[in-house]
């Protein structure tokens, strides 16, 4: 899927660009979201500073795919996003995208092996990254691992079961599991007390950097802001037209 | 496929609103079905009293009555035949054999009826059973009696106990023959018929403890001892219908005709079929009424059902939320939860049937006992069959507006995950 552009020597290529982009949602008390340019490049660590109400959720859905904007051009990974219908849509973020929300990642009747595992169902090409060196299973509990979760007995648990930091780890091991390029966090941290927040942070970096993973970070938390490699306010990158600000964020 | 197991195990987690509603399916399964397996085994029950006689003949009256106060001893005759008009019949040329009946008396609340030894040859029930005895035989002595498998059940009577019969036929008579005792002389076998509920005596018998009544009463005075009656003759001057049996059965209608137009008195000849087709025709209102209101109940269960993950859906936003952020398609979404239904519902017709069976192996004795009603436990008919995959289909289709619901709810909420 990468291949479609090629990679010249010394700067990254941008895996992400946005062209004119707009984007209002059905319904009288329309909230309208409209990004000029925006473009990443690949590898980047990227945090996006926007409060509630800045069209944050919007803006994920569209870099996602789960929504269309009804103008512009979103290209990712070399594909034209907005070429692509629904249904292509929803198997290229399988493919492709890692994404950590801010709590109730898990489904909690499912088991821990079992949520790390969800992607893969959608995802052939992240499957075959993930059995290239055993089974799933084991990598997922290779991730798990990593990311401080190494206790086996936790792994067959419910995942109703774990804690918040833990279940937060969960979410990043089936972020991360096959490798998808790029890995979207939804203020993955703001669930957490200080010191948990630093070590997710720690292990969820470790992690990306191994994968070559490009990620975004949403977050209306400054004092992260060291630790990316570029920092930036969604106000400035999307316009939006509220009606109503409970719309859509 | 891991998004079944986790849809099965989100199942589970709910699993008392899940079992309920199986429950519930199950419950309006049994009800559609039991009424259906009843009104068969009604239907045959009926149907298999009585073969083998073409046709029946008694005092003018409906068809359906004569049926029934004859065969099934259900309400009582409104004339009687004279002896003269049954040898008139008997005479006749297309009569293979002829039994006559004689109702009126009764024994603790069971029919005494009147009638020739021929009776225990010619009378078949389910096709081609005939009767036959488990103790004695046919009445040999004028005060014989030969009773059916229930009466020697419920009153613990074996060959040769006395027993005296009540004139009338109310449980408890204050007028009983009582001067004239009648012995145990057979125990017949069990039909699942009214023959099980009757008490047999000769139909000289019948004459007999009559002599010296007139009118419903023992005439005042005039007590003919029973030795005395032996002596006398005991033609009876009439009876309540006969069996008649053909040659062929091609003449049924041509005798039907001479009987119905018989000069001297007025009467009537039934083919039990025919007979029986009318009562069908009388009772296929309430059957459908009954029909119509389990369908109704599974209706209802499956509105429950419906009810149900309705109810559980504001709350799964969050796990469609999540599996859509994985790539799930929304249809995925849909389906899931169009499999919930369906797999309820199924499970749920599954359960049904098990339950039907378990009813019907229960309830079958006593049912039999009680209605003379003979269930049958036979594997489902393909009408059953189409019945309950018509239910599993309307449980997916249910399924679908709470899928499309959830498919509009996972478009709108984009990324949100909603607690």
């Amino acid at each position: 899927m990468y291949g479609g552009t090629a990679e010249p020597n010394g700067a990254a290529p941008d895996i992400i660009s946005f062209g004119d982009v707009h984007f209002t949602w059905p319904g009288k008390n329309a909230f309208a979201l409209a990004i000029e340019r925006f473009a990443l490049p690949a590898r980047e660590r990227v945090l996006l500073i926007g409060p509630s109400g800045s069209g944050k959720s919007t803006f994920l859905s569209l870099l996602c795919g789960i929504l269309a904007p009804q103008a512009g051009r979103i290209e990712i990974l070399g594909r034209e996003l907005t070429r692509l219908g629904a249904a292509a849509r929803d198997a290229f973020r399988a493919e492709h995208f890692g994404i950590i929300f801010q709590m109730f990642n898990l489904l909690p009747y499912g088991s821990v092996i079992d949520n790390v595992l969800l992607p893969l169902s959608f995802a052939p090409g992240r499957r075959k990254r993930a059995t290239a060196t055993g089974s799933a299973a084991e990598e997922a509990q290779r991730l798990l691992a990593r990311l401080g979760l190494e206790e086996a007995h936790l792994h067959d648990r419910s995942a109703a079961n774990l804690s918040v930091g833990q279940q937060q780890r969960v979410a990043a091991a089936r972020a991360l599991i096959g490798a998808p390029e790029i890995i979207v966090a939804d203020e993955p941290t703001s669930a957490l007390d200080r010191d948990r927040q630093d070590a997710f942070l720690d292990l969820l970096f470790a992690e990306v950097s191994a994968a070559g993973a490009t990620l975004i970070m949403v977050s209306h938390d400054r004092s992260l802001a060291p630790r990316f490699d570029r920092v930036l306010r969604l106000a400035e990158i999307a316009k939006t037209t509220a009606a109503h600000l409970g719309a859509a964020a | 496929m891991i998004v079944l197991r986790l849809a099965l195990k989100s199942l589970v987690n709910r699993w008392i609103t899940a079992l309920l509603t199986i429950v519930t399916i199950a419950a309006s399964v049994v009800l559609l079905l039991g009424v259906e397996e009843v009104r068969t085994g009604a239907r045959q029950s009926f149907a298999d009293t009585i073969s083998g006689t073409d046709l029946i003949v008694g005092a003018r009256s409906g068809g359906l009555n004569l049926l029934l106060y004859s065969v099934f001893r259900i309400g009582n005759a409104t004339n009687n035949v004279t002896w003269q008009s049954y040898k008139d019949i008997a005479a006749r040329p297309e009569v293979a054999w002829i039994v006559p009946l004689s109702l009126g008396d009764s024994h603790h609340g069971f029919r005494v009826l009147g009638t020739s030894t021929d009776y225990f040859t010619h009378y078949k029930y389910r096709a081609t059973h005939g009767l036959s005895f488990v103790a004695g035989g046919p009445f040999s002595d004028l005060f014989d009696a030969v009773i059916g498998a229930e009466v020697a059940d419920k009153l613990g009577y074996k060959i040769g106990d006395p027993i005296v019969l009540q004139h009338g036929l109310g449980e408890v008579s204050f007028l009983e023959h009582d001067d004239k005792p009648f012995r145990v002389a057979g125990i017949l076998e069990r039909t699942g018929t009214p023959v099980d509920r009757t008490v047999h005596v000769s139909l000289e018998a019948i004459t007999a403890i009559h002599v010296d009544w007139q009118s419903g009463a023992r005439i005042p005075g005039q007590s003919v001892p029973a030795e005395e009656v032996r002596k006398m003759d005991l033609t009876p001057k009439d009876i309540t219908a006969a069996l008649v049996g053909l040659k062929s059965k091609l003449a049924a209608f041509r005798l039907q005709r001479a009987i119905n137009e018989y000069r001297a008195e007025p009467l009537s000849a039934i083919l039990p079929g025919a007979a029986l087709q009318e009562l069908w025709g009388l009772v296929g209102t309430a059957e459908t009424a009954l029909r119509i209101v389990s369908a109704m109940v599974v209706a209802t269960a499956l509105l429950g059902m419906l009810t149900m993950i309705l109810s559980t859906l504001n709350e799964r936003r969050r796990e469609m939320a999540i599996l859509r952020s994985v790539g799930a398609r929304p249809r995925t979404v849909l389906g899931l939860l169009m499999a919930e239904a369906g797999v309820l519902t199924a499970v749920g017709v599954a359960l049904g049937i098990m339950l039907l069976y378990a009813a019907l192996f229960l309830a079958r004795p006593y049912v039999d006992a009680a209605y003379g009603l003979h269930l049958p436990i036979a594997p489902l008919k393909p009408d059953a069959w189409a019945t309950l995959g018509t239910i599993v289909l309307a449980g997916c289709i249910a399924g679908l507006l709470p899928a499309l619901r959830a498919y509009r709810l996972s478009l709108a909420d984009g990324m949100t995950v909603r607690t």
